[in-house]
């Protein structure tokens, strides 16, 4: 009541107290605010912030004045419930006025109260803190002010624990005035609630204040005053020790505020100060001790302080589990205090104390409780867990003392065996889960109704003879009403004579006339019409009267039955009942009927006997004439046979036959047409009469009408002979029930019923089943039940509802039913499945089978409204899938399945289908078309019916979609469009800009480029090859889907017994071994890279016999050269190389090394970055990017020194020269992995100023290195970061025109040489053009190289060979891999090859084999391994006893004892008989023998066990080559010439390009030499000549030499030899281009480009 | 912020992967990683992750705890490639070596609303007895090479598994503008659409048991 009362009261208090504090707020942070715009005004926007933060920071501190005034008033108000409401009234007054005035109450109240009052003892005893804080404010000490602090905190310790203390005084003391607020409870425990957050509020508000503290001793400066520009850059630069004056005078600010204000309210404002400034003062204390600290920012700390040096960071365990700590935590298990559990100053109150009743708790051990108190005291609101007396609130202990449930005394064994539990396998029922969607909801349960209604027995084992036939008689009777009901007889008699006089008015209105032909056609039809109707009618009638007659013989045996056995047994009994007609009405009617009959018929038969008559005459026509043609036949013949001899009887004869058979088969000897029969018409009427007495009542007969009842009498038992009583005793023994299976599961059954004497038997019992699953069957079964046992009688399975059959609508239904189950009984009873005969001779038997008539229906139940209970159509397994709905408009509007069109009928007349609904449209359409007849299922068959459903577009719209489009091609894997991302999902977002390239592309592979080409032929090859490309790629898009087990599981190797071992000894040895073994680097699948992952690393270590420089042979005067002074031959600088790498435009160098056998031994990383970001390994395998390797000779010229400071500094500039490149494509480094070995430089022919001369190299250490190869060399190492797993090859078997045998013989091979030496290649079969398998030896055959290269050398067949090699070296290369990226190689044969101009070694190998061969030498095909190009071919010859190792490719030809042969591993040979493979010891060309002869060493594929079958070649019989070109080969010097100049001065946009015409010339006439001499060997006088002509020019220069395939390598060639960075100013140039014709359209290109320094 | 026009759909994917059943393993856990096709990206969450090492209670269930928390959110153009989670679970042998226990794939639910999904889990089996046994021993089972693997029907044909138990996951699916850019993967009843202002239909689907 004082609760509810006091609210407005409170409310209004609250509003008040509100107000205030706004008030309050307003003049301190008004003065703050001015404050801060002042300080604004100067300040950048970092201080603005800083500002902001600060602001803030006093209006939150300053809730916590407010929130405590607003405790104390609530506490007074309290207090003043209790006191009571007088002084409420004063509560309008002021309210600083209320407060003093409850304040001043309280006082008067006594000390105690005063006391218990924990809100007003927090407040510090005032008059004197005042003062000494007056006084602080006059020594601005930080010191003092910390005094300040510790005093007032002192202050308000003791009085905290003063106020404890009472407190608890009081609790022990005044149980009394406890009690007595009880009766506030509820509002007390609303307060402790409020409070306890606000509290934990003010505790935590320390520790976030003293973080912020510094932003707020900033702006506690800038709140001063306008800050200085050396303030401001101070605030910035530099930490503030704050000022502590600035604590007292806002102390002092704010002490003075007060004063001004109110002098009441005084005492609280001082309070609220001093806490408030108790807060401030520790926060400023924070600040100040770790600015001392790390006063970072002062600016004339030096950078080191800045830095740091540190250890390296460990964790250690300690503080890990700091860390941990961090995260987790562990409630701890010590009991919390009670302090904490309560709102603050809160005595636990106990209830029981104060005589209240508390349940039990229920036991938990103490540690628990102490770790769940913990626990939740973590929590936020932890605190609302717990109640007044500190412990968690917990309801009574809900434990009964005492046991409840019955006890189970017995143990174990003693237990009833029938309680024993049994164990049953839990039976899954396979209709378990097929539940009802929703069925679980409890709005959507389904019922299913089963009433079962009654049984009647038309045949049981225990019917007497007079039942059997009474249960005929029945039938029959049965089957007579329902005729009867039908009355079909009548319907036919009524339409026949609606026809007959239909028929009659036709030709009476039309009379005589003559009728027209439509009239005629419906007469005819008509009359059809009426005779099949009269046709019908009889058959029925006939039935009519065959049933009558029937039913009065059943009922004439049985009364001659019943008189036999002297008994009755059932109580039929027919009457039947004469209705007497009209005699002469009937007879009339009867004639009348005969007289139509017969007319009709006549004139049916009339017609047919006119029709037949015309058929006759016709037929008679055609039979005369035939008689007639016949006769002049013959008299023809007679005819003959007068004017011929007698002795041409036989020929006669023959003629005789000739002429019979020809018109024997064409026209059979027509037999003279029979003419019709009259019909007799006099037969007709007998007929007619004869058939109506047999199928008509007679005329006058009255009508006999059956009448069955059941209305006689049975004769009592005991009148009955002994059989019959033990039937009749057996009968009422036995009782029937019904049991009700629903899925095949018992769900209910009826009571059992005794069997009546008319075995019939009345349940009249409805079952509503609740059902979960789907109906899938119900299933009523018939039980007889004879004493205990019963037996299964009958089934009657029902169909499952439609969901639209509810009950009340669905009539009861018989369902029939039987057995086979033989019974024999030795009384009355007839028995079951045994022949009865009711003749008395015993013939005539019958077998008759229990058999009956259950009725009974099932339906869904109705719920209240009328809903059916029945699961949505759409849901029933049955039906159709909802999604289809629409296909089946029944389905549709929710009655599926209701394919009987006459229910579907009365479905909708019953249900009331709004016709009008457009969802019903459909089935009102079905509807008309059903009731109009014509419901005919479709007599065609549809595929794919669904199709349409599915097609969300039609085809058009797919194919003009853009969206579509862009989806399709990703799918298809096109390249542009492989990997796109977001597919926008609207058709409007697809630019066409997205198409643009892919478009572009498509037309380019219809024009052809020939700017790129330079020369049709070559763009049309290019052509070609891209097509095949296409072609192979297409190929393979299958086989790249096919996985084996290792692309998809990694799985460890079986480790062998020695590996174990090894294993086990590896434990043994040191952990640091003194010769680490390499380790595999882990291979990293190609897919998961991005741009930047990939680098390649090349490891230049050492080069061999680097060109030195010439000495000079200038002038004295030209002392530019690093060569001069005397004594050059020690002194000298032969040479000092250096390498530089680039890789797709990223070049990078070594450092210089000195003399032509340098090493160097650096690691050179290059970044790699696939194209389109694509790093699949189909696209890292058609990188066609070539690594560079650049072998430059650093130059060093003085460029003459300044006079001024001669000899103190000169200027130098620095030149490189090119001397020689090796070329690495990127493909052959990622296939093998690495590549690692001693390559052969491509020196330019003619180097100038250098010279090849091996003498002046290191003539030491290398001694063994030497060989008959010339050149210099360079060691490498590449490979890639991280290494790469290498595409697969296919897997695909191709399909081959080759023997089977063959092909098994070659996979043997092959696997038991890949068993045997796995790093050795093995090459059988390959696969060519078309795709096909080819036996390798089949390529090769002797063919003819071209004529003018042999005759160049006619006399020297070693320099025409070499010619050769040169010739075949400068068909293009274009390594397998990259052209059909990944797929497989394919060997081209050589006129292909030719035309082509393309292909990789295995081809080049093929046909300078083939030259070779047809040369005379003899010549083999080395399948192997080489550096750089990994698996290739070479090729072997064998010359005078010594072996050469031709490498196609290049042209250039090893000794088999050649250290710097680039071959390593000799697989296998091939030539055109047979393939050998390497079985010795060693792969090396230089330590094995090329004896093949010696089955040791060689293993042949073909040997005596399998010999050669004999295959042909797959080459053509000889080459065609095209006559050579030479004004074509001049068009492209031109034009590579001006692309070149382009070019060279694209890469100079910096400096002027000159070109020297002069020199140019002069290189033009050089070039044709060097081909001619082949490039190799340098005409010395040539040379002079060239650096005579030039005179005073310092040219440095090299020619390029190229097999011509595109313009791009050769740019790229000249661009790597870097001669045009020459950046002197004075430089000139020199290009000259060279093309020399070869047949066939192969060229040679030769550039010499040189730099011209004019000295 | 909804545009009345979006150009893509978000899905938000919460849940849990809530736990496992593997009746013969212990001191499981396991990662998770989405698998999506070409027209979708995740715009925030975490598309992968692991978690802690669980023990099994010694309760009745000996159940796997996790409750991993997902939470995702796909933005796509194309429901193609519909995001699947891909979870493999790894637990230590006799032997103490981390193994593999189960890898296992579902597809995040199409309709909006709350579902749990059961994942049978699996293993590749080693290719012959030996290979099986040495690979107990050593503690080195066959594994994918990508657990990705098992979000994709090709080249499956090649592997053998072994069924090892069950993670049970729970997601709580949000999508929005799905059904603006047609796709409408709600319940066939078109009763409550979701309201204009909000765009993210969180209309629960009725459970189908």
């Amino acid at each position: 009541m004082a609760s509810s009362n006091q609210n407005p009261n409170r409310s209004d208090i609250r509003e008040k107290l509100r107000k205030k504090r706004r008030a309050l707020q307003d003049t301190l942070g008004g003065n703050k605010r001015e404050d801060d715009s002042q300080a604004l005004v100067p300040s950048t926007k970092l201080s603005e912030r800083k500002q902001r933060a600060a602001m803030k920071e006093p209006q939150s501190s300053e809730e916590d004045p407010g929130e405590m005034l607003k405790r104390s008033v609530r506490a007074q108000r309290q207090k003043k419930g209790l006191h009571g409401r007088s002084s409420a009234q004063d509560d309008d007054d002021d309210d600083v006025e209320e407060i003093s005035t409850i304040q001043h109450r309280g006082e008067d109240e006594g000390s105690a109260e005063k006391a218990a009052d924990p809100v007003v003892l927090s407040r510090p005893p005032t008059g004197s803190l005042s003062g000494v804080s007056s006084r602080i404010t006059q020594t601005p000490d930080s010191h003092l002010d910390s005094l300040v602090t510790r005093r007032l905190e002192e202050r308000l310790r003791a009085a905290r624990s003063k106020g404890e203390s009472l407190q608890q005084q009081e609790a022990s003391l005044e149980p009394a005035s406890r009690l007595q607020s009880l009766r506030d409870r509820d509002t007390v425990t609303r307060f402790d609630r409020e409070v306890g957050p606000d509290r934990a509020g003010r505790h935590e508000e320390p520790l976030a204040l003293s973080s912020r503290a510094k932003f707020r001793g900033a702006a506690r400066r800038t709140e001063k005053d306008v800050p200085t520009a050396e303030e401001a850059y101070n605030f910035f630069t530099l930490d503030f020790e704050p000022d502590p004056r600035d604590g007292t005078e806002k102390k002092s600010k704010k002490r003075d505020k007060p004063r001004r204000t109110a002098e009441e309210d005084r005492e609280e404002e001082e309070a609220e100060e001093d806490i408030q400034d108790e807060y401030e003062d520790q926060n400023e204390e924070a600040p100040l001790v770790r600015d001392e600290e790390d006063n970072l920012f002062v600016i004339e700390q030096s950078t080191q302080d800045f830095l740091e040096v540190k250890k390296a960071e460990y964790v250690g365990y300690r503080q890990l589990v700091q860390q941990d700590s961090e995260l987790l935590f562990t409630p701890s298990f010590r009991t919390a205090p009670t302090s904490i559990k309560l709102p603050e100053n809160m005595k636990p109150r106990y209830l029981e104390d104060e005589g209240l009743y508390v349940g039990e708790r229920p036991p938990v051990s103490p540690i628990n409780e102490n770790i769940l108190e913990n626990r939740i005291l973590k929590m936020e609101e932890g605190k609302k867990w717990f109640g007044d007396d500190g412990r968690i609130v917990a309801l009574p202990d809900p434990i009964k003392e005492s046991s409840t449930r019955p006890p189970l005394f017995h143990m174990e064994e003693d237990l009833d065996p029938a309680l024993q539990p049994v164990y049953r396998k839990a039976l899954k029922s396979k209709n378990a889960n097929l539940y009802i969607a929703g069925a679980a909801d409890p709005e959507g349960d389904y019922q299913l109704d089963v009433d079962v209604s009654g049984l009647i027995f038309s045949h049981h084992p225990l019917f007497s003879r007079e039942h059997v036939l009474g249960a005929r008689l029945a039938q029959l009777y049965d089957q007579y009403l329902t005729r009867q009901g039908n009355n079909l007889t009548g319907h036919l008699t009524d339409k026949l004579n609606g026809l007959r006089s239909a028929l009659r008015n036709i030709l009476e209105i039309h009379g005589g006339e003559s009728l027209t032909q439509a009239m005629q056609q419906r007469i005819s039809e008509y009359s059809l019409e009426v005779r099949n109707t009269r046709q019908l009618r009889d058959s029925e009638q006939e039935k009519d009267r065959t049933l009558l007659k029937n039913i009065v013989k059943v009922w004439k045996e049985m009364k001659a039955l019943r008189n036999f056995q002297k008994f009755t047994n059932t109580p039929y009994k027919l009457y039947l009942r004469r209705e007497n007609v009209d005699r002469a009405s009937d007879e009339r009617e009867h004639e009348d009927e005969i007289l139509t009959e017969v007319m009709e018929l006549e004139a049916e038969m009339e017609e047919v006997y006119q029709r037949e008559l015309a058929e006759y005459r016709k037929q008679l026509q055609e039979w005369k004439l035939w008689r007639r043609k016949q006769k002049a036949k013959k008299k023809k013949r007679k005819k003959k046979k007068k004017g011929q001899a007698q002795d041409d009887t036989e020929e006669d004869e023959d003629e005789e036959q000739e002429a019979s058979e020809s018109e024997g088969p064409a026209e059979e000897d027509p037999l003279k047409p029979e003419p019709p029969e009259k019909p007799e018409l006099d037969s007709v009427e007998q007929r007619v009469r004869e058939k109506a007495s047999r199928i008509r009542r007679q005329p006058g007969e009255s009508i006999l009408i059956p009448d069955l009842s059941a209305s006689g009498n049975i004769t009592a038992t005991e009148l009955c002979p002994r059989s019959e009583t033990a039937r009749r005793e057996d009968v009422s023994r036995r009782s029937l029930f019904i049991k009700i299976l629903y899925n095949n599961k018992e769900v209910s059954r009826t009571d059992g019923r005794c069997l009546n004497a008319d075995f019939r038997a009345h349940f009249g019992q409805i079952f509503y089943l609740k059902i979960l699953n789907c109906p899938q069957s119900i299933n009523l079964q018939v039980f007889e039940e004879v004493g205990s046992s019963c037996s299964l009688l009958a089934q009657v399975f029902l169909p499952v509802p439609e969901p639209s059959v509810v009950t009340g609508i669905v009539p009861i239904e018989e369902y029939e039913f039987s057995s086979n189950q033989r019974v024999m009984f030795d009384h009355e009873g007839v028995g079951s499945d045994v022949p009865i005969s009711f003749e008395a001779d015993g013939g005539n038997k019958q077998t008759l089978l229990t058999s009956g008539k259950l009725s009974c229906c099932v339906c869904w139940g109705s719920g209240e409204d009328g809903v059916p209970l029945a699961p949505p159509a759409s849901q029933h397994p049955g039906g159709v899938h909802s999604g289809l709905g629409r296909l089946d408009a029944v389905t549709f509007i929710g009655a599926s399945g209701l394919y009987d069109m006459k229910k579907i009928g009365e479905w909708a007349t019953q249900s009331r289908l709004d016709p009008n609904d457009p969802k019903n449209a459909s089935i009102m359409q079905l509807l008309k078309v059903a009731s109009s007849g014509e419901v005919t299922a479709p007599d065609y068959f549809r595929l794919e019916q669904l199709q349409e459903e599915f097609n969300f577009a039609t085809d058009e719209e797919v194919d003009r979609s853009k969206r579509f489009r862009l989806l399709r091609l990703r799918n298809q894997g096109v390249a542009e469009f492989q990997s796109y991302k977001f597919v926008p999902a609207l058709e409007r977002e697809v630019t066409d800009k997205v198409f643009q390239e892919y478009e572009k592309r498509l037309k380019e592979g219809e024009i052809v480029d020939t700017t790129e080409h330079l020369d049709p032929h070559r763009a049309l090859v290019a052509k070609h090859l891209q097509r095949i490309r296409e072609s192979a790629m297409n190929r393979s898009v299958l086989a790249k889907h096919h996985f084996v087990l290792c692309d998809l599981v990694k799985e460890e190797e079986i480790p062998s017994i020695g590996f174990l071992g090894m294993n086990l000894f590896k434990l043994a040895q040191p952990k640091r071994p003194l010769k680490p073994q390499k380790k595999e680097r882990k291979k990293v699948a190609a897919q998961n890279l991005s741009d930047g992952d990939i680098k390649l690393l090349v490891n230049i270590v050492r080069a061999f016999y680097i060109p030195v420089r010439r000495p000079q042979t200038n002038k004295p005067g030209q002392s530019q050269s690093a060569t001069q002074g005397s004594g050059w031959l020690i002194s000298q600088v032969q040479v000092r190389p250096f390498v530089e790498v680039s890789f797709q435009r990223t070049v990078l160098q070594t450092t210089t090394a000195d003399g032509p056998n340098p090493c160097w031994n650096e690691e050179l990383q290059l970044p790699f970055s696939a194209p389109n970001g694509n790093y699949s390994a189909a696209a890292l395998q058609s990188v066609k990017d070539e690594v560079f390797i650049n072998i430059f000779d650093e130059v060093v010229y003085e460029t003459g020194s300044n006079d001024r400071d001669r000899g103190t500094s000169t200027h130098t500039r620095v030149e490189k020269h090119w001397l020689g490149s090796v070329k690495i494509p990127f493909s052959a480094v990622y296939s093998q992995s690495r590549i690692d070995g001693t390559f052969k430089v491509n020196t330019p022919a003619v180097l100038l100023g250098y010279s090849k001369d091996r003498s002046h190299g290191a003539d030491g250490g290398y001694d063994t290195l030497r060989s008959m190869s010339e050149g210099a060399f360079v060691t490498l190492f590449i490979t890639i970061e991280p290494q790469l797993v290498p595409g697969k090859s296919v897997r695909e078997k191709f399909d081959s025109q080759e023997d089977e045998r063959l092909l098994q013989a070659s996979e043997r091979f092959e696997r038991e040489a890949a068993r045997g030496h796995p790093d050795r290649r093995c090459i059988t079969t390959v696969i060519d053009l078309n795709g096909k398998t080819v036996f390798v030896t089949r390529y090769i055959r002797p063919l003819n190289p071209p004529q003018e290269l042999l005759d160049a050398f006619l006399d020297n067949s070693q320099d025409a060979a070499a010619l050769v090699a040169r010739f075949v070296s400068l068909v293009p290369s274009l390594p397998d891999r990259v052209s059909f990226s990944g797929a497989c190689g394919l060997w081209s044969t050589c006129d292909q090859f030719l035309t082509l101009l393309a292909g990789d070694e295995e081809e080049h190998a093929v046909l300078l084999c083939n030259y070779f061969l047809s040369m005379g030498k003899k010549a083999w095909l080395i399948i192997g391994t080489a550096i750089p190009e990994g698996p290739t071919a070479y090729v072997l010859t064998l010359e005078q006893n010594c072996y050469l190792i031709w490498n196609p490719s290049s042209g250039q030809y090893y000794g088999q004892h050649d250290t710097f042969c680039p071959l390593q591993v000799v697989g296998c040979l091939v030539n055109a008989d047979n393939v050998w493979f390497n079985v010795q010891k060693y792969t090396s060309p230089m330590s094995m023998s090329f004896d093949t002869t010696k089955a040791r060493l060689w293993k042949p594929f073909f040997s005596r066990s399998f010999s050669h079958p004999g295959l042909s070649s797959v080459q053509p019989e000889e080459l065609v080559y095209r006559r050579t070109d030479k004004a074509a080969a001049a068009e492209l010097r031109d034009r590579i010439e001006k692309i070149l100049k382009e070019k060279i001065m694209e890469w100079r946009p910096r400096h002027p390009t000159r070109w020297n015409r002069y020199c140019t010339t002069t290189l033009k006439q050089f070039l044709p030499k060097l081909e001619q001499s082949g490039g190799r060997d340098v005409a010395e006088g040539q040379r002079h000549e060239l650096q005579s002509m030039l005179g005073d020019n310092r040219i440095s220069g090299f020619p390029l030499h190229l097999p011509f395939s595109e313009v791009r390598p050769i740019v790229e060639a000249v661009y790597s030899t870097g001669v045009h960075n020459v950046h002197a100013a004075n430089v000139e140039f020199a290009l000259a281009v060279y093309v020399h014709p070869y047949p066939n359209n192969v060229l040679s290109v030769w550039v010499y480009l040189a730099s011209l320094v004019r000295s | 912020m909804a545009t009345s026009n979006p150009s893509a759909f978000l899905l938000t994917v919460n849940g849990q992967i809530e736990g496992a059943n593997f009746p013969e393993y212990d001191n499981l856990y396991c990662k998770y990683c989405f698998v999506y096709g070409h027209d979708w990206a995740p715009t925030s969450g975490l598309e992968e992750g692991i978690t802690q090492i669980t023990c099994k209670g010694s309760q009745s269930s000996h159940k796997l705890i996790w409750n991993f928390p997902l939470e995702t959110t796909f933005k796509s153009t194309n429901p193609s490639g519909w995001p699947q989670l891909v979870v493999s679970v790894y637990g230590p042998d006799v032997f103490g070596n981390d193994v593999v226990r189960g890898y296992g794939a579902t597809h995040i639910p199409f309709t909006p609303g709350q579902h749990t999904r059961t994942m049978p889990m699996f293993v590749p089996e080693p290719t012959w007895r030996l290979q099986k046994f040495t690979s107990w021993l050593l503690g080195r089972r066959p594994e994918y090479t990508d657990p990705k693997v098992v979000a994709q029907g090709e080249g499956r044909e090649v592997t053998r598994v072994r069924s090892q138990g069950f993670v049970t996951v729970s997601f709580h699916i949000i999508t929005k503008d799905m059904k603006k850019l047609g796709y409408d993967t709600g319940p066939s009843s078109s009763a409550n659409t979701p309201s204009a202002t909000s765009g993210w239909s969180t209309e629960e689907q009725p459970h189908i048991m």
